[in-house]
């Protein structure tokens, strides 16, 4: 899967667990580009995430994540 | 069951014939998921809940403090979530010599939280129980050291279930049984703890929220009264018309085992008050058949109120299984092997409440354990009666026919009500109508049993029970009076009959006793009102047709002019 797969996936998931239609996802999307992604929806949006991928973050990568892109490229790189 | 994220899109999907619902969560993790799971998995049941949540770790600030944000709030339903994790580090914190006595304080507090919050609210309280886990301290050990941690948190699982059952109000929420169901690597995500102080997986949140709002329905009045069963592949493997007696699985015989299972379970619940009934598409002599000759039936025909077997539709068949119960669809619950029969069932009667079965007869029985249909908030040793009691009633309409005037065949059942105060006998009964009757209720007030025990002591109210039987047996506790004590009048604060008792003048000879108790102290006047809801129409006319006259909302009786009705029922 290259990350515009994982670019497409993730944003799939964000419309679904932020429950907004309009969300385009970029690489450079950060939390302050969507309303809806506060503190708890992104917790939400992890889990999501993981298991829809089948994949699991550490703590210490999620705390690192600044934007989408990092966390396709994590994606990409467990791969 | 929904997904966290599928519960958090119903919320705001409220309309206004919802219930409204006000919940306070004090937790000491964060709470603010399971307000949410709550919020949306109500929707699904008509329940707009308002949630307050304090801050976590404030619990106790909450409750000691009398003019906290809780107390303002006025809460329907208060949720105390004392969590495991969290239990641990106070264990932790506590020394060594203390450790014995932990959960026994745990407890104390508890009762403490309890007595404080009920000076207040008339709230009902729940509360989580524990869910375990090990602390990888004594091992297995840890069953022999009454100071361990997992000693002291089974003493407080365990000493949960004395203290619910001394304090009324207190209903213990079972997370525990959730957990053990869904295996604590899935209840519990350690990410999710260490970074966000959430203590229950999102995977674990919506089973939850469902245990929790299965009390607070239960309390609300909302249970399930009757089980129907199908027979073939459902009661026994194989078909009874087909294989005939010796080839049905029950027992030993192929699958059997997992049939009997549901047999017992079904027994179980009859013993415990729920109505059992059959329903199948069978000759009707061929369904008894295995109930009359079948050695290892665990189910008896006397275990059934009623049994309708024929070829008619299910739906059709259900309706006259209503009918003759006299309760709610919404009260009963169809168990059926066959996808096409549930899904007419469900189309047909939207209220009757379809399990989906497994495939597998032998998932049938965990999976109905596990659905919790049953969940209740009451419970008397009359429950156990129920059935003999809808027997009778089915016979009595079958006597019914053969009488054409309605007067002549009151007068052969020979009716003797008795009428007395509330006591402690009858007041877990009284508790149970008070929260469970919506037809036949005037003003549909709900009372706990704890309010119930204050009313029996009460100078300014009179509590009574109705009670009735006839020739073909008992009906129990068929009705209840709550009269408020004014100066110069009664007003009717409660009236409640079941509805098992309906067309048989009970109402004429209840308004002759309340007029006489109301005469031999003086009182001139009897005053009652009608609250409407959506389930009580049927008694929209009640006062009018027993002669009171309407006057600003409210309906009167001059004890001067009233002359005692005619009735078919002596006292007892």
């Amino acid at each position: 899967m290259d990350k515009a797969e994982i670019l497409k996936k993730l944003n799939d998931i964000f419309i679904n667990t932020l429950d907004n239609a309009d969300i385009v996802l970029k690489m450079e999307t950060t939390a302050a580009d969507i309303e809806e992604w506060d503190s708890l929806r992104h917790i939400m949006l992890v889990v999501e995430i993981e298991k829809t991928m089948k994949t699991k973050f550490t703590s210490k990568e999620i705390t690192k994540f600044k934007n989408v892109g990092d966390i396709v490229n994590s994606i990409e790189a467990k791969k | 069951m929904k997904s966290f994220t599928e519960l958090c899109k119903n919320i705001g999907k409220t309309s206004s014939d919802f219930s409204k619902i006000k919940l306070a969560i004090l937790g000491d993790s964060a709470t603010q998921f399971l307000g949410q799971g709550i919020k949306g998995l109500g929707i699904d049941s008509k329940m707009e809940f308002e949630v307050y949540e304090s801050d976590f770790g404030q619990i106790d600030q909450e409750i000691f403090n009398p003019s906290s944000g809780l107390f303002n709030f006025d809460p329907d339903f208060v949720l105390i979530f004392h969590d495991s994790n969290k239990l641990l580090q106070k264990f932790m914190d506590t020394p060594l010599d203390q450790r014995q006595q932990f959960g026994e304080s745990h407890i104390q507090n508890l009762s403490k939280l309890y007595s404080t919050l009920k000076e207040k609210l008339s709230a009902k309280l729940l509360y989580f129980n524990l869910a375990e886990f090990r602390d990888g301290v004594f091992g297995n050990y840890s069953n022999k050291v009454e100071g361990s941690f997992l000693y002291q948190l089974r003493k407080i699982n365990f000493n949960l279930m004395n203290l619910s059952s001394e304090l009324k109000d207190l209903f213990i929420v079972d997370i525990c049984s959730v957990c053990n169901q869904m295996g604590r690597d899935h209840f519990f995500n350690a990410r999710l703890y260490y970074q966000a102080s959430l203590t229950i997986s999102l995977d674990g949140l919506p089973f939850v929220a469902q245990q929790t709002l299965d009390i607070i329905k239960a309390l609300k009045g909302q249970i399930k009264k009757c089980l129907i069963f199908d027979l073939d592949n459902t009661l026994w493997g194989g078909v009874i018309g087909d294989d005939g007696l010796e080839r049905i699985e029950i027992g030993n015989l192929g699958s059997g085992k997992a049939h009997s299972e549901l047999q017992k379970w079904g027994k179980q619940l009859k013993e415990r008050g729920i109505i059992l009934a059959v329903c199948s598409k069978n000759d009707e002599e061929t369904a008894k058949e295995p109930f009359l000759k079948h050695p290892e039936m665990v189910l008896k025909l006397e275990d059934f109120a009623i049994f309708v077997a024929n070829w008619n539709n299910k739906a059709d068949n259900i309706r006259d299984i209503q009918k003759v119960l006299n309760i709610g669809f919404d009260s009963m619950v169809f168990i059926d092997d066959n996808p096409y029969e549930r899904n007419l069932v469900k189309e047909s009667l939207p209220e009757v409440c379809v399990p989906d079965l497994p495939e597998d007869p032998v998932d049938y029985i965990d999976f109905l354990r596990n659905e919790n249909l049953f969940e209740t908030s009451s419970h008397s040793g009359n429950d156990q009666k129920r059935t003999e009691q809808y027997r009778a009633e089915a016979e009595r309409i079958v006597y019914q026919k053969s009488f054409s005037d309605p007067g002549e065949y009151l007068s052969s059942l020979k009716m003797q009500a008795e009428i007395r105060e509330f006591d402690n006998f009858s007041i877990p009964r009284v508790a149970q109508l008070a929260e469970r009757s919506n037809q036949f209720n005037l003003r549909t007030i709900r009372y706990s049993e704890a309010e119930i025990n204050s009313i029996s002591d009460s100078q300014d109210q009179i509590g009574l029970t109705i009670s009735l039987k006839d020739k073909y047996g008992e009906y129990g506790i068929i009705a209840i009076i709550i009269l408020n004590k004014k100066t110069d009048h009664y007003f009717i604060d409660t009236w409640i009959m079941s509805c098992r008792v309906l067309k048989r003048g009970v109402e004429w000879f209840i308004l002759n006793e309340l007029s006489s108790l109301a005469k031999s102290k003086g009182i001139k006047e009897i005053r009652g009102e009608y609250i409407p809801t959506k389930k009580n129409k049927i008694v929209k006319d009640h006062y009018q047709s027993l002669g009171f006259i309407e006057k600003e909302s409210q309906w009167i009786l001059n004890l001067d002019k009233y002359q005692e009705f005619d009735n078919y029922i002596s006292k007892a």
